[in-house]
């Protein structure tokens, strides 16, 4: 009986950051008394997205690059249970690139927490849309070519309300994001950095550990502009936090016989309710 | 008494309202009325026309030949004059060169009405008087489908065309007991009936309507509908709401459908209930966007990687569409299993008048536990391979995995040999079940015939029409039309095969996929093909014609 979050043995590498995610995760849920019957985990494809077999919520582990969609027909089907996706950034970023981009413009309620090491892990080792130029791999052996893409950057020009960034390496930090990520009504997007310790020898836990900054208390994550020069800045220094926070009419609250009425999993059928529908072709 | 009229003339030029109007006024004469739709992938110009054929007996096609025809524009004169009857007549504003036609004196009209766009009311209201229609259901039929700021200039257009011509027939009216509706609009009343709450897709012809119609119920009905990136989120997103408890469909054409398939695996393996829509049109690749084929049959039944079960349903005609959907929601609930239901452009968009529907014989059934002893576990390997199904939030201490890996009882991945034996053939075995439950061709015709035709789908109503005529003349004919395809229903095609002497296959294909499966699963095959796939339907008289042909 899943009364409590147990946790299961992982397939990941000793070592890598989503131990450290995972550990975050199990106190946000624990610290912000939600029961794991009323957790979702809905996750891609790739080591991050193993996630709902390691901790004891439901989940519905699906394709590579599609967590985002059934994500949004879960929460739509039923509000009342908490909807996490946890995936990684080729599964976010890359091949589910469309989704996360029109997932942000119906901010939907559920809390995203990529987890990105900035290399693929369970192919081994190829560049992700994450990988800095230039940077070789098992793939591709004179540099990457192309420009990384910038998730905050992006999710702030789509119009994302909560953009944050945090580092496996600072737990209990990351339990705060994934804490307030859980409570905002919206879709929120965590970039969790994480080194991965057998594919990516450049972004390891020293390099994080000596980039990331928090961002100050003074910061103020309602001022746009500020969040983008932040969501810019990914190089010797790296800010962590929430870089943009605002109120925003949810997708759910768009919907009046949702917002006012029960879950739709609740709604009883009946056929005779659409019969009055035939009028129309009489 | 079978009268077709044909109204044809460029995209922009009304032709729709006219339809959708003119097939209401003949229903409510209480005729029998089947509208068939024929139009191109444009916007505005272009060639489109619409047949309304009427009777005071059942129709189930159109016919070849027309009593009348209103052309919007010279084009529509000059493709279709050759389809005039006899003693048809012609009605057009356009100079045209032809006995036995009513020109409509457009200036004079103008003059009247200073409204260019009523023209083909006024060509309606000619139409009516010529039949000898009574004005006062024209009239009535108007004012529910106008907005009141247009509804006067209609109204003058009406009784302008009226007052046009002499009447030829003065035709008897019926009472009118019936529903005029799509193949697309039933099957989402369908939907609407079984409870779908979650409706979600991309626009594609010919899918588009059945998102729009629901859209426009959807606030009405409590119904989620969500205009999707991508067919490919169509379908997670569909799973994703079905998963969390909700009826859940989409739709789209074969193009659409291509892009969900890696998804549809996803639905074998997940074992989560979803109803998926493939309205064929003309393939491959784009094809042609607005022209019907019955091309995609062997691809619903293989599509996915890897070996899963699922079952396709044809939809035969407007009404089964509506049963058949409703019918859909519950065998995907009950073998947590996709559903795919194959329609094509052409029924898609013909409308047809049928019985009301009785929604009291709609059953929803969802086979739900609301409780289970000691630790739920989604794929429980079971007689039946059937596992029970649970909602995920709904009981406390509970929870569901569900997964694309292969998984364990619980849904965790793995790896095992043994219990990845185990798990596909505990997927498999719900096929047996279900084929004890598919439901047998419909037959038309005679039982005993000697000549027995195969076909599935839309090509129904004009096998219909064509067999009863063969059957009145003598010939001893009888054609099973498949609604059920997959699990494949063979034991009416084994009884009927054994007597019968020749098998004719009719599809509208080009490599004749009905009867390849037919040679896959019985003994038998087809000993004649009657194949099409140029994009326009059979009529009825089409396909009397070419069984005449092989027949003698």
């Amino acid at each position: 009986m899943a009364d409590r979050y147990e946790l299961h043995e992982p397939s990941w590498c000793p070592g890598c950051g989503n131990y450290m995610i995972r550990t975050a995760l199990k106190m946000a849920l624990e610290e912000l008394n939600i029961k794991p019957h009323e957790v979702v985990i809905v996750s891609g494809i790739g080591q991050a997205a193993k996630m709902p077999h390691y901790i004891s919520v439901n989940g519905f582990n699906g394709l590579h690059g599609r967590a985002i969609p059934p994500a949004i027909g879960i929460k739509m089907a039923n509000k009342d249970l908490h909807v996490i996706v946890e995936s990684g950034d080729g599964d976010t970023y890359g091949e589910g690139g469309n989704h996360f981009i029109h997932g942000i413009r119906r901010n939907i309620d559920i809390a995203h927490f990529v987890h990105n090491n900035q290399i693929y892990g369970l192919t081994k080792g190829q560049a992700s849309p994450t990988t800095a130029m230039g940077q070789i791999t098992t793939l591709q052996f004179d540099g990457v070519k192309v420009e990384p893409l910038n998730p905050l950057a992006l999710a702030l020009t789509m119009g994302a309300g909560f953009v944050a960034r945090g580092f496996s390496g600072d737990i209990p930090h990351l339990v705060g994001l994934m804490k307030e990520a859980i409570k905002y009504k919206g879709y929120a997007l965590v970039d969790i950095l994480q080194p991965c310790v057998v594919w990516n020898r450049v972004n390891t836990f020293s390099w994080y550990k000596n980039r990331v900054y928090h961002l100050p208390e003074s910061y103020d994550y309602t001022n746009k502009e500020e969040a983008m020069k932040k969501a810019l800045e990914f190089g010797d220094r790296i800010p962590i936090g929430i870089l943009y926070k605002v109120e925003k009419e949810t997708y759910l609250d768009r919907f009046d016989f949702i917002k006012e009425g029960p879950p739709l999993v609740d709604v009883e059928l009946n056929p005779l309710d659409a019969e009055r529908l035939m009028e129309e072709f009489r | 008494m079978d009268y077709s009229i044909l109204v044809g003339g460029a995209a922009g030029q009304g032709l729709d309202t006219l339809a959708n109007i003119l097939e209401k006024i003949l229903k409510r004469c209480g005729f029998y009325v089947f509208t068939h739709r024929d139009y191109m992938s444009r916007v505005r110009g272009g060639h489109n026309f619409t047949q309304i054929r009427f009777s005071d007996k059942e129709v189930y096609s159109f016919k070849d030949q027309v009593d009348l025809i209103l052309a919007l524009n010279k084009e529509s004169f000059i493709l279709h004059k050759d389809r005039l009857k006899e003693d048809g007549i012609i009605i057009s504003h356009e100079e045209l060169e032809a006995d036995n036609f009513i020109k409509l004196p457009l200036k004079e009209i103008k003059n009247k009405i200073k409204n260019p766009k009523v023209l083909n009311i006024v060509g309606m209201g000619a139409i009516l008087k010529y039949f000898g229609l009574p004005l006062d259901i024209g009239k009535e039929v108007l004012e529910s489908s106008f907005k009141k700021k247009y509804l006067e200039d209609n109204m003058l257009a009406l009784l302008a065309g009226y007052d046009l011509i002499e009447a030829k027939y003065k035709l008897p009216t019926f009472k009118d007991k019936n529903i005029i509706i799509s193949g697309n609009k039933a099957l989402a009343l369908g939907a609407i009936a079984a409870g779908c709450k979650f409706y979600c897709g991309y626009p594609m012809t010919p899918s588009t309507s059945i998102l729009t119609y629901i859209s426009s119920k959807a606030n009405e009905m409590g119904i989620v509908v969500d205009q999707v990136e991508d067919e490919i989120a169509a379908l997670n997103m569909a799973l994703g709401a079905s998963f969390a408890g909700v009826r859940a469909m989409t739709a789209s054409s074969g193009g659409g459908f291509a892009l969900m398939v890696e998804a549809l695996s996803f639905a074998g393996i997940l074992e989560v209930p979803v109803v998926i829509v493939n309205a064929q049109r003309v393939g491959p690749a784009t094809g042609m966007a607005t022209r019907t084929e019955q091309s995609d049959l062997r691809f619903v039944i293989h599509a996915g990687h890897g070996e899963f079960p699922r079952m396709v349903i044809a939809l035969r005609d407007p009404e089964d569409a509506f049963y058949q959907t409703a019918r859909a929601f519950n065998i995907s609930d009950k073998y947590q299993m996709p559903v795919i239901i194959l329609t094509d452009l052409y029924l898609a968009d013909y409308s047809k008048t049928i019985k009301p529907f009785d929604f009291s014989s709609i059953s929803i059934e969802r086979y739900i536990d609301k409780e289970v002893g000691g630790r739920y576990k989604k794929y429980e390997i079971t007689e039946s391979g059937i596992s029970r199904r649970i909602i995920p939030g709904k009981i406390e201490g509970q929870i569901v995995l569900g997964d694309s890996h292969e998984h364990d009882e619980c849904g965790h991945i793995t790896e095992d040999p043994d219990l990845r034996t185990k798990m596909v053939l505990k997927r498999m075995r719900k096929l047996e079940a279900l084929e004890q439950e598919v439901e047998e061709p419909w037959l038309i015709g005679n039982e005993e015939a000697e000549n027995l035709i195969v076909c599935w789908g839309s090509t129904y109503g004009a096998v219909k029409e064509a067999v009863d005529r063969l059957n009145e003349e003598g010939l001893s004919i009888g054609a099973l039309v498949f609604g059920d395809i997959w699990p494949f229903p063979t034991n009416k095609l084994m009884k009927l095969g054994k007597r019968a002497k020749t098998i004719i296959d009719i599809e509208q294909n080009a490599t004749g996929q009905l009867d390849s499966i037919i040679r896959e699963k019985t003994p038998f095959g087809a000993d004649y093909k009657i194949l099409k796939f140029n994009g326009r339907p059979f009529s009825g008289d089409e396909v009397y014609s070419r069984l005449k042909s092989i027949l003698g």
